[in-house]
């Protein structure tokens, strides 16, 4: 593959129609053979746990508020939230509020913090699931997808404001954790490259917040606690993670006060795919036009 | 200089045991203190002795005991007066 500035890149996929432009950096519309490709990357990720066991559950893209403040969240990236607001004023604050947008003003002012906040990782809400007693011994598996915001406005369509996130979570006892992690490195590998995206799976960070942040990095990557499914999307010099894998340690267990079989802090660990990246992958890989993508992989698909 | 090290890890370190059970060279993280409390330390220090630890010094290393935060600070802001 040339590199490539993401420029063209972008420009291509919204002069084919395949994403729209929503009028602000990283937001973008979807066209249904869009949404067609997404569809198939949840089934075949479905398909590839299903030994999991996991419970699939749903939730929708806004969490508590108090969920946020539990997973520490703002601690580590206060630069990434989203938080909601809503009105709850009279007709005079009403009034204010429309004077405001009249004069171009930040009219926020009048706003108040709703008991949301956009959801920054899909898996968030299952934690909470997981408190009402000691685990059992094999501990808890979830399989949750959905919508999530991260607030990094970019020109590089690999990195959306809101996209889709599908993960397998294990929560239980270290052992666990840890067989969880390899039996996805594996796995998520062979998913991607029977798709024919090269990947390399690599240590990586989270882009934490400040100096804090720089220490946060450096113990991440030190443990090997994320490891990121990287493939050139955009450019082969910085490949784009299109999934990952997350050692949290007894992180969640911990903060939640979740408690293995035994007694002890549960670990947990998860396997994300990022499901708008991986489709942008294979539009870069095979094409714009997917009824030409080659057969295998439009089996794995669209089976 | 031990001290006040002692003092601000009691405060932010929030490990799960007294002061006087830690030993010099205890593991702070294996006792207990997560990578956020560590942060928490490190703002701490910085605060109490006025001085920044340079981004290559910010790793779990320089702040797993008492021992080596001190070598740390010893290193950047000089032995203590007596």
């Amino acid at each position: 593959m040339t590199d490539d500035t993401f420029g063209a890149f972008r420009d291509e996929l919204i002069d084919s129609g395949l994403v729209i432009d929503a009028g602000v950096e990283g937001l973008y519309g979807r066209s249904l053979a869009y949404e067609e490709i997404v569809a198939g990357i949840t089934g075949l990720t479905s398909r590839t746990g299903a030994d999991d066991g996991a419970l699939a559950v749903h939730f929708p893209p806004v969490i508590p508020r108090t969920l946020l403040e539990r997973t520490d969240y703002l601690k580590s990236f206060p630069h990434l939230i989203g938080s909601v607001e809503t009105f709850r004023g009279d007709d005079k604050l009403h009034a204010r509020l429309l004077a405001l947008v009249e004069t171009g003003a930040d009219w926020d002012e009048v706003l108040e913090p709703a008991e949301v906040v956009l959801r920054p990782a899909a898996c968030h809400p299952v934690y909470p699931l997981c408190t009402d007693g000691a685990l059992p011994s094999e501990g808890r598996r979830f399989e949750v997808h959905g919508w999530c915001f991260r607030h990094e406005p970019s020109a590089d369509p690999a990195r959306m404001l809101a996209f889709r996130m599908h993960e397998f979570v294990y929560v239980g006892d270290p052992e666990g954790a840890e067989r969880h992690t390899e039996t996805w490195v594996k796995r998520g590998t062979e998913m991607f490259e029977s798709l024919g995206l090269e990947v390399e799976v690599v240590a990586a960070n989270d882009p934490f917040f400040g100096r804090a942040g720089v220490f946060l990095a450096a113990n991440q990557r030190q443990n090997a606690l994320k490891l990121e499914f990287v493939s050139p999307v955009m450019s082969t010099e910085a490949p784009t993670a299109v999934g990952s894998v997350n050692r949290h340690q007894d992180h969640f267990g911990r903060t939640f006060g979740i408690r293995s079989a035994d007694g002890a802090v549960a670990h947990s660990a998860c396997f994300g795919v990022g499901v708008d990246r991986t489709a942008l992958a294979l539009l870069r890989r095979h094409g714009l036009e997917k009824r030409s993508w080659p057969a295998e992989v439009r089996a794995l698909l669209w089976p | 200089m031990e001290e006040e090290i002692r003092q601000i890890l009691a405060e932010h370190g929030r490990l799960p045991l007294e002061m006087d059970e830690l030993d010099n060279d205890t593991d702070l993280y294996e006792a207990g203190m997560t990578s956020h409390a560590s942060v928490n330390v490190m703002l701490a220090l910085e605060d109490a002795f006025d001085f920044e630890f340079p981004e290559s010094m910010l790793r779990k290393s320089t702040f797993e005991s008492v021992t080596a935060i001190q070598a740390a600070l010893i290193s950047l802001v000089g032995a203590p007066v007596e």
